[in-house]
């Protein structure tokens, strides 16, 4: 019976093909660690911001006059809604969380290097939406936060040069944040952004199954096949990555609950305090900071403190924070190293490596403090070691000494 | 090397130092400390304090402060209170159980008497924290440079009128002698006598006059009021632990199964 209805399935649609290609028998390089994990959880973490945006959307109202107060509603008044809703906000932290790892990784191991470049510029663009889907989310509730974040960021389009004015009033439909912006950014935030989300994830996916996963070694399976052409180091990924991958479903869970039930607020890093309090347009907060997961971009931006003949400080530092999101995804061409794994390569790619997580860090700390002289002359260092992994990538690996690649993956 | 750590020091002190504290001219008991907050943490379980912090509340803040985002009913099943009691004695005018906490002050009429609209509390303490919001509450003193003739430490010419000052009494800014610091932090001592010497230090806040309360039946009730401002904030705090307990057990056991299921399956690999 179910054989008949399979083949009458099958005969209509690729389900079989489609199962052992993409499950059954997609190879997956044995010797995955623990950095392979973050990927099987970012597609976790969108399903539980898709799942808890739709159940939000329900009671959410995108009006300045009832959208701080919507929230409350869906804290107080709807069942459950209190889960819901900071099934939301953990998730949008650990989905930056996760695809900063996800990006280390790719680092590390060489991920994006030949035949994998346009997988990772694939990855590159799921990251930049997802910053542009936080961004607009953030503005929803209608907090303080929410509503001076958006001036900040909105304001930059603004120091663009000769037309800046103009296109900042065209995005915002009005002279100033208003309901009019809320609303912009609420259909961005629900529709617009999460389709294109799901797309670009979708493709990234068919894109990593066309040319296979890499492996913490960088060896290229496909060298050594057996005779029915399966690699011989790889295993197919189900059941044997599924079952490893529940498991670590299980550990992410069981951290992304505890913060639920018992840390929702997360120290005031997950929902910022400040946003406790409605927006004001009167009154601006003391000191306005982005979510965590910007802050590295914040510091960058005014860590360019002063103007270039007639460009201003504010642009610069709009062009800056810019330039530092998109320059990741030409890594792919700007690695000349004959080898893919951080393990083969030379001392300067390491060191180089290490310094770039120190400035993000560095920088991430710097964006969410007060400004002073000494944190300003920091934050220029760091701005420019982030930018300098990345220039000066061509040179470091083209001429540091590689160690020899193995054949075979040994575990 | 000792030049080193020095700048260093005073490196760390640039990066990690913060802004003052966040309790404004508030001085600590041994006046060593201002703008550190006394400490209050919230405990949602305690009935009998969220109930009489609750009474203060009504009686004392609902006249001008709402507590918009939550409800009558919502408030009385999570406090044990009887419904009926609840609308005796804790509810004025016509308003109904279900009905949201707002009250019927004229936002505009407000703002023309304190020159603010009184804000609504219903998220003070998740915006500003127990400590903070208790701190201030016991805060405030007698300042006849003042319009209303009242100033708070915390909250520096607070727009405010100090309404619990029946209870509370008349608080005073006053000065007094305290122990002087020598250089190396320790006390300072007079070389001959071997006495503490001490030193002049205004800001402390004094009960001249004692109200309806003792000053630590006074205290004891604006914790009571904090107490219940974070119930207020947070109102499923204590179900929510509740329940994440058996989240995390359930979790715990699918995991260990599925570690379980994932080593079987390791063992195929060479």
């Amino acid at each position: 019976m179910f054989t008949r209805l399979l083949n009458w399935v099958d005969d209509r649609f690729p389900l079989t093909d489609t199962f052992e290609r993409h499950l059954s028998k997609y190879p997956a390089p044995i010797g995955q660690n623990f950095w392979y994990l973050a990927g099987v959880l970012l597609i976790v973490v969108l399903v539980i911001q898709l799942i808890s945006g739709i159940w939000l959307l329900m009671n959410y109202v995108a009006t300045t006059e009832d959208a701080f107060a919507s929230i409350q509603y869906i804290m107080r008044d709807v069942d459950y809604g209190w889960i819901i809703r900071y099934m939301h906000t953990t998730g949008s932290s650990m989905f930056f969380l996760l695809i900063y790892l996800h990006m280390f990784r790719g680092l590390l191991y060489g991920s994006y290097q030949k035949p994998r470049e346009l997988l990772w510029v694939l990855g590159w663009l799921t990251y930049i939406i997802l910053v542009a889907e936080g961004f607009t989310g953030y503005v929803l509730p209608w907090g303080q936060m929410s509503f001076w974040a958006a001036q900040v960021i909105l304001s930059l389009i603004g120091s663009i040069p000769i037309f800046g004015e103009e296109l900042l009033t065209w995005i915002r439909g009005d002279y100033l944040i208003s309901g009019i912006t809320l609303n912009r950014l609420f259909a961005f935030h629900v529709v617009l952004l999460p389709l294109a989300l799901i797309a670009v994830v979708f493709v990234h996916i068919v894109a990593l199954h066309e040319v296979g996963s890499n492996n913490p070694e960088g060896i290229d399976i496909k060298k050594h096949l057996d005779e029915d052409g399966v690699p011989l180091d790889s295993v197919p990924f189900f059941p044997y990555d599924v079952v490893k991958d529940l498991f670590a479903i299980g550990i992410f869970l069981i951290i992304f609950c505890f913060i639920i039930f018992f840390f929702p607020d997360g120290g005031g890093y997950l929902i910022e305090y400040i946003n406790y309090e409605e927006a004001n347009n009167l009154k601006t907060p003391d000191h306005i900071v982005p979510a965590w997961y910007y802050t590295p971009y914040y510091a960058m931006l005014r860590a360019i403190t002063f103007p270039i003949g007639p460009l201003t400080a504010k642009f610069l530092g709009f062009v800056v924070m810019g330039g530092a999101m998109v320059i990741i995804a030409f890594v792919p061409w700007l690695d000349k190293s004959p080898v893919k794994s951080i393990r083969y390569k030379g001392l300067f790619s390491k060191l180089a490596l290490f310094i770039l997580v120190l400035s993000f860090i560095v920088l991430g700390y710097l964006g969410m403090v007060t400004p002073n002289p000494l944190r300003t002359a920091l934050a220029q260092v760091f701005t420019a070691t982030y930018f300098l992994y990345f220039i000066l990538m061509p040179f470091y690996t083209k001429y540091e000494k590689c160690k020899v690649v193995p054949e075979r993956i040994k575990i | 090397m000792k030049f080193l750590t020095l700048i260093l020091a005073f490196m760390s002190l640039q990066l990690f130092s913060a802004e003052g504290g966040p309790c404004g001219h508030f001085l600590s008991e041994d006046g060593l400390e201002e703008g550190k907050c006394e400490e209050f943490k919230a405990d949602h379980t305690d009935k009998e304090s969220l109930q009489k912090g609750a009474q203060i509340f009504m009686n004392y803040c609902y006249g001008c402060h709402s507590l918009k985002y939550g409800r009558y009913n919502r408030v009385a099943r999570d406090l044990g209170i009887p419904e009926d009691l609840f609308q005796e004695n804790l509810m004025f005018g016509d308003q109904k159980m279900g009905d949201l906490m707002s009250i019927g002050m004229d936002q505009s009429e407000a703002k023309d008497w304190f020159g603010v609209a009184p804000p609504d509390l219903t998220l003070e303490t998740a915006l500003r924290g127990t400590d903070w919001v208790y701190t201030y509450l016991i805060s405030f003193y007698e300042d006849e440079t003042r319009p209303l003739g009242v100033n708070n430490k915390v909250y520096q010419n607070v727009a405010m009128p100090n309404v619990l000052r029946d209870i509370q009494g008349l608080q005073v800014s006053t000065c007094k002698q305290v122990p002087k610091l020598a250089a190396n932090g320790g006390l300072s001592q007079d070389p001959l006598s071997g006495e503490v010497i001490t030193e002049e230090q205004c800001g402390f806040l004094q009960i001249e006059q004692e109200g309806e309360m003792t000053a630590e039946e006074f205290k004891e009730s604006m914790k009571n009021l904090t107490n219940f401002l974070s119930y207020m904030s947070d109102p499923i705090k204590e179900e929510r632990k509740y329940i994440g307990k058996f989240v995390i057990l359930y979790l715990l056991i699918f995991t260990v199964l599925s570690y379980l299921l994932y080593r079987e399956f390791k063992k195929d690999v060479h």
